[in-house]
């Protein structure tokens, strides 16, 4: 295959010279999210071997209230909501509206971690904490996975509302709003597996 | 205020491992004295371990690599010398605790830290040139995935003067690694080298798909790359994908030992099986990682000493494709004897025994490379001849046990032992010393000695023969692997023959030793001025030797598979632009090493309790990735014209060598080869 | 420093429409899912095979809503890699499920 070298070098050059950084972030950071989900799959996977390992303890139904789960699912499917009108604040180069949106965002992520933070406390003063049985290592596990990471998320959360305030919406601080938005979509993604496998699946 | 870390932790009571502590903190201690002495530690630290230069980066790793495989090999004499003696009623040297530390030691420093570091640190010298870009996608995470994998390498090294190493193998399987068994920190050293070290993995195989996916030269197709990319390609799809399986099940493990957890205990609705499922989910895909870059590096050694195209290039990828995904479904021929039913066995088996075809395929396209080619015999292409011949051996032996009947027999025994010693060593080892001996000349500027790197490869051929072949035998009479001492006579003749075959291989490793010294002493005469070694065909070979921090001052253009072999048959290589740009570079930055630092005090701190350090260290690396976030000018430029300085100074010293020289497009030879 | 939006990158496209409608699907779902546990109605395999569905059709719903997961061609490698993701995710999950249950019948 001849071509001419010269003019494809002079049109094409100029993109190659400077490597489009935002792009391979977002891509980076989306294979990221894929070992993320293999993580997840790994846990997944014991909690479905040790899902009745109850040891003589409790099951599943003894213990989870589905009310309450269905009130941290609202909690981070709206925050899930409100961390898209970020992004579309973020478009629009509102700094204002990014930081209100934000704010909200975490308030509502907080609300979901108080939550489950509850729920382990009161189980864990019953004496059905992880070390109970095989079934609540690996429940409690699976589920303080997802929360680590949400929590991790509100932290992020802090430091970018930081980084707004302060440098306003630069070019990196847009590339890092838009990848902690992928990052607390796909948190919420996951999070309709636990609720449906750990919650659902265990009431039943 | 220390945990459990006392002066109780010095290991005063086995003498062998005072004296190598001693030794390796004398070492230690020397090379510091002479860095000093030379006033080096403003170079040393400016131009290395504050660099993002995926080209030095891949130096540090190799470097890494040939420390540890020192390491683990002294951990092999030691093995090979306790069985050669403790035959009968003796026991040997080596009291049973100390023997299941060596053994658990030996396996993981072997493909943790020797092999993963070495085929990370070819990859991250070769790829970025092989693809005509300028760096990785990530420079920064570059240098923090090689400080998190020499932090993980540094706690292996402490379990030697601190506490003692895991007596459980590099495998680690509970019920033996829970707290109730291993109470002391031998597992818990074990556990957070592997999850630090597989953290700076996961890193790398991001950074190294977004640069291959996304930072190729214009009119490099996929299918236009070399064949030791998509090797690194499809090494690094097997990463990201394996490691986060080790990465839950080591901190299911985690859990279990510190916060009394039941995944894997003996009671309490736990499962010891679990464990080993997940491990293997991981361990097979690693052995996976390890092969497929030799396996490249072998296709593009072959080709370039026959000076042909590689052959078969597209059925060289699809195969190369098939292994990476089969690779994923063959897990359980590892624990074909835990007990699953015949129908899991046999489909596994079978699985197992497919990979055995695409594999075969890449032989053949070797083969046929070289058929009709014009032969040049350098040291890399006797690595690859080694590797082809003995390779087979082992992979047949594969065969064997992967079917389950077989395997009922020979699980666990030496002859599983041989079979992945014979894969590992003439396969993974041969390629990255192939590696080793040909990207030498154009990461460091000059080539290596012939003579001695001969001889390195006669020395450990025989000493694989001699040392491993007697195991096939030994595993068909029944010796079961880890034995610190037997009672069956029969075995010792064959034990002394494995152990003759150990001092041939560290004959071997000392040629290799004197190769370097004799190397740098002669280096003026070997120098490589023009850059391309050995009559290359890929891209790499284009840049200078070493290359300049950029690698391309013009990114180039593609037009074909063996990019650089085709701009010499067009004439257009070495053609200088009538104009030079700025270029743009990440800056050093001492972050990375900062990072490494306090993640091995992260991991030290677990180790041993000393929670205090554990949640400073912590902060400190949140507070350092935060840092780095909030810094704006991590890059800096160079500018055109002395990009341009650069180029003429480079071109003055390749037309230097004949009159023929690069300046009117011919391809240049390096100097006379031996043959 | 640059301060205009940034465009490409294959996961920032997004209107009020789509998040809007990403919201009231996504409510639904859930709805039926907790719905279906919760009143006892229908026999458990279809319980399960409704939860588990709502799960599926949910978890598309964010990617396409809110993730901006669609074939244009910025995304291509971003959706390769997603089913890539899934199907070793079936593999291992799947794979570890049937072994599992072959040695919990022999072994325990």
């Amino acid at each position: 295959m001849t071509t001419d070298a010269s003019s494809i070098d002079s049109v094409r050059t100029g993109e190659i010279e400077h490597p489009d950084t935002v792009a391979n972030q977002v891509f980076g950071f989306w294979l990221y999210l894929m070992s993320d989900l293999v993580l997840f799959a790994a846990i997944f996977a014991t909690f479905a071997v040790l899902r009745h390992n109850y040891a003589g303890g409790p099951m599943g139904k003894d213990l989870f209230h589905l009310p309450y789960v269905f009130g941290e699912t609202m909690f981070l499917l709206f925050s899930s909501v409100s961390y898209g009108l970020v992004a579309l604040a973020m478009r629009q180069g509102n700094k204002a509206l990014v930081l209100r949106w934000l704010v909200v965002t975490f308030l509502l992520g907080l609300g979901f971690i108080s939550l489950e933070v509850n729920e382990f406390y009161h189980l864990i003063l019953d004496g059905n904490g992880p070390g109970r049985s095989g079934f609540l290592s690996a429940f409690f596990t699976l589920v303080g996975t997802h929360g680590t990471h949400v929590t991790f998320g509100l932290m992020w959360m802090a430091v970018m509302m930081g980084q707004v305030i302060t440098k306003g919406l630069t070019t990196p601080v847009q590339s890092r709003l838009l990848r902690l938005s992928m990052f607390w979509h796909f948190l919420d993604i996951v999070w309709i597996g636990v609720f449906t496998v750990v919650y659902l699946m265990g009431v039943m | 205020m220390l945990g459990r870390l006392s002066l109780s932790a010095i290991p005063f009571q086995y003498p062998i491992t005072m004296a190598a502590v001693g030794g390796s903190v004398l070492l230690g201690i020397a090379i510091l004295a002479l860095i000093t002495y030379y006033g080096k530690w403003t170079y040393l630290w400016k131009e290395w371990l504050t660099s993002v230069d995926h080209k030095k980066i891949g130096i540090m790793y190799i470097i890494l690599a040939l420390v540890m495989l020192l390491r683990g090999f002294s951990d092999a004499i030691l093995m090979r010398s306790q069985q050669a003696i403790a035959a009968g009623t003796s026991q040997g040297i080596l009291p049973p605790d100390h023997f299941n530390q060596i053994f658990s030691a030996h396996g993981t420093i072997m493909i943790i830290f020797m092999a993963m570091p070495f085929l990370v640190g070819l990859m991250n010298i070769t790829v970025p040139q092989q693809i005509g870009a300028r760096d990785v996608a990530f420079p920064f995470m570059n240098s923090v995935s090689l400080w998190l994998t020499t932090a993980g390498a540094l706690l292996v090294m402490v379990s030697l003067g601190l506490g003692e190493f895991s007596k459980a193998g590099w495998s680690g399987y509970p019920p033996l690694t829970e707290l109730k068994y291993s109470p002391g920190t031998g597992t818990d050293y074990w556990i957070w080298a592997l999850q630090i070290a597989g953290i700076g993995s996961l890193m790398t195989s991001i950074n190294f798909l977004v640069t291959i996916i996304k930072m190729r030269a214009p009119g490099m197709s996929l299918m236009r790359m070399p064949i030791f990319v998509w090797t690194a390609l499809t090494t690094i799809l097997l990463m990201l994908f394996a490691f986060p399986v080790l990465t839950a099940a080591l901190a299911m493990l985690t859990l279990d030992r510190c916060l009394g957890m039941h995944f894997f205990t003996n009671g309490l609705g736990g499962n010891m099986m679990m464990y080993v499922n997940l491990f293997w989910m991981w361990g097979h895909p690693e052995v996976y990682i390890v092969i497929l870059p030799a396996f490249g590096i072998f296709s593009e050694v072959v080709a370039t000493f026959s000076g042909k195209r590689l052959f078969g290039y597209t059925s060289m990828v699809c195969a190369t494709a098939a292994i990476m995904v089969l690779s994923f479904t063959v897990w359980l021929h590892h624990f074909f004897t835990m007990g699953a039913g015949p129908d899991v066995n046999i489909v596994f088996g079978i699985s197992t025994m497919m990979i055995a075809v695409p594999t075969g395929v890449k032989v053949f396209n070797w083969l046929f490379t070289m058929y009709r080619g014009r032969i040049r015999f350098t040291t890399p292409m006797y690595w690859t001849l080694g590797f082809i011949v003995t390779f087979v051996i082992g992979g047949m032996t594969g065969v064997l046990l992967a079917s389950p009947p077989a395997d009922y027999v020979l699980h666990n025994s030496l002859f599983l032992i041989a079979h992945f010693h014979n894969m590992l060593i003439p396969g993974a080892l041969f390629g990255f010393f192939a590696g080793y001996t040909y990207w030498f000349p154009k990461a460091i500027g000059f080539r290596l000695n012939e003579e001695w790197g001969k001889r390195a490869f006669w020395c450990w051929i025989i000493g694989f023969y001699l040392a491993f072949m007697p195991l096939y035998v030994l595993g068909f009479m029944g010796m079961p692997r880890r034995m610190d001492h037997y009672a069956n006579t029969a075995w010792h003749p064959y034990l002394l023959v494995a152990a003759a075959g150990v001092v041939v291989i560290l004959l071997g490793i000392l040629s290799q030793i004197v190769q370097l010294l004799v190397s740098i002493r002669d280096r003026h005469t070997a120098r490589d001025l023009t850059g391309d070694s050995w009559d290359g065909r890929t891209l790499e070979w284009a840049t200078s030797s070493p290359p300049a921090v950029y690698n391309f001052a013009r990114i180039p253009v593609v037009h074909d598979i063996d990019a650089f072999a085709d701009m010499k048959e067009k004439g257009i290589t070495y053609q200088r632009p009538d104009r030079y740009h700025d270029i743009h570079m990440p800056k050093n930055t001492a972050k990375g090493l900062i990072i490494g630092a306090l993640t091995f005090l992260f991991g030290f701190a677990m180790i041993w309790y000393i929670w205090w350090l554990a949640i400073a260290a912590a902060l400190g690396i949140l507070s350092t990735v935060i840092a780095r976030a909030a810094d704006d000018e991590t890059e800096y430029t160079i500018p055109a014209a002395e990009v341009e300085r650069i180029e003429n100074q480079r071109f003055r010293r390749a037309a230097s060598t004949s009159s023929n020289g690069p300046s009117n497009g011919a391809a240049p030879r390096g100097p006379l080869l031996q043959v | 420093m640059n301060h205009a939006p940034i465009t490409g990158a294959g996961a920032s496209s997004g209107s009020y429409k789509s998040y809007a409608a990403g919201f009231i699907l996504s409510i639904v779902l859930t709805v039926i899912s907790f719905g279906l546990v919760m009143s006892r109605v229908l026999p458990r395999p279809a319980v399960l095979f409704g939860i588990f569905g709502a799960a599926v059709v949910q978890m598309l719903v964010h990617l396409h809503y809110f993730l901006h997961l669609d074939s244009s061609s910025e995304n291509r490698w971003n959706v390769a890699a997603l089913i890539f993701t899934v199907l070793i995710m079936v593999i291992f999950v799947g794979g570890s499920i049937w072994i599992m249950y072959s040695l919990y019948y022999r072994m325990m």
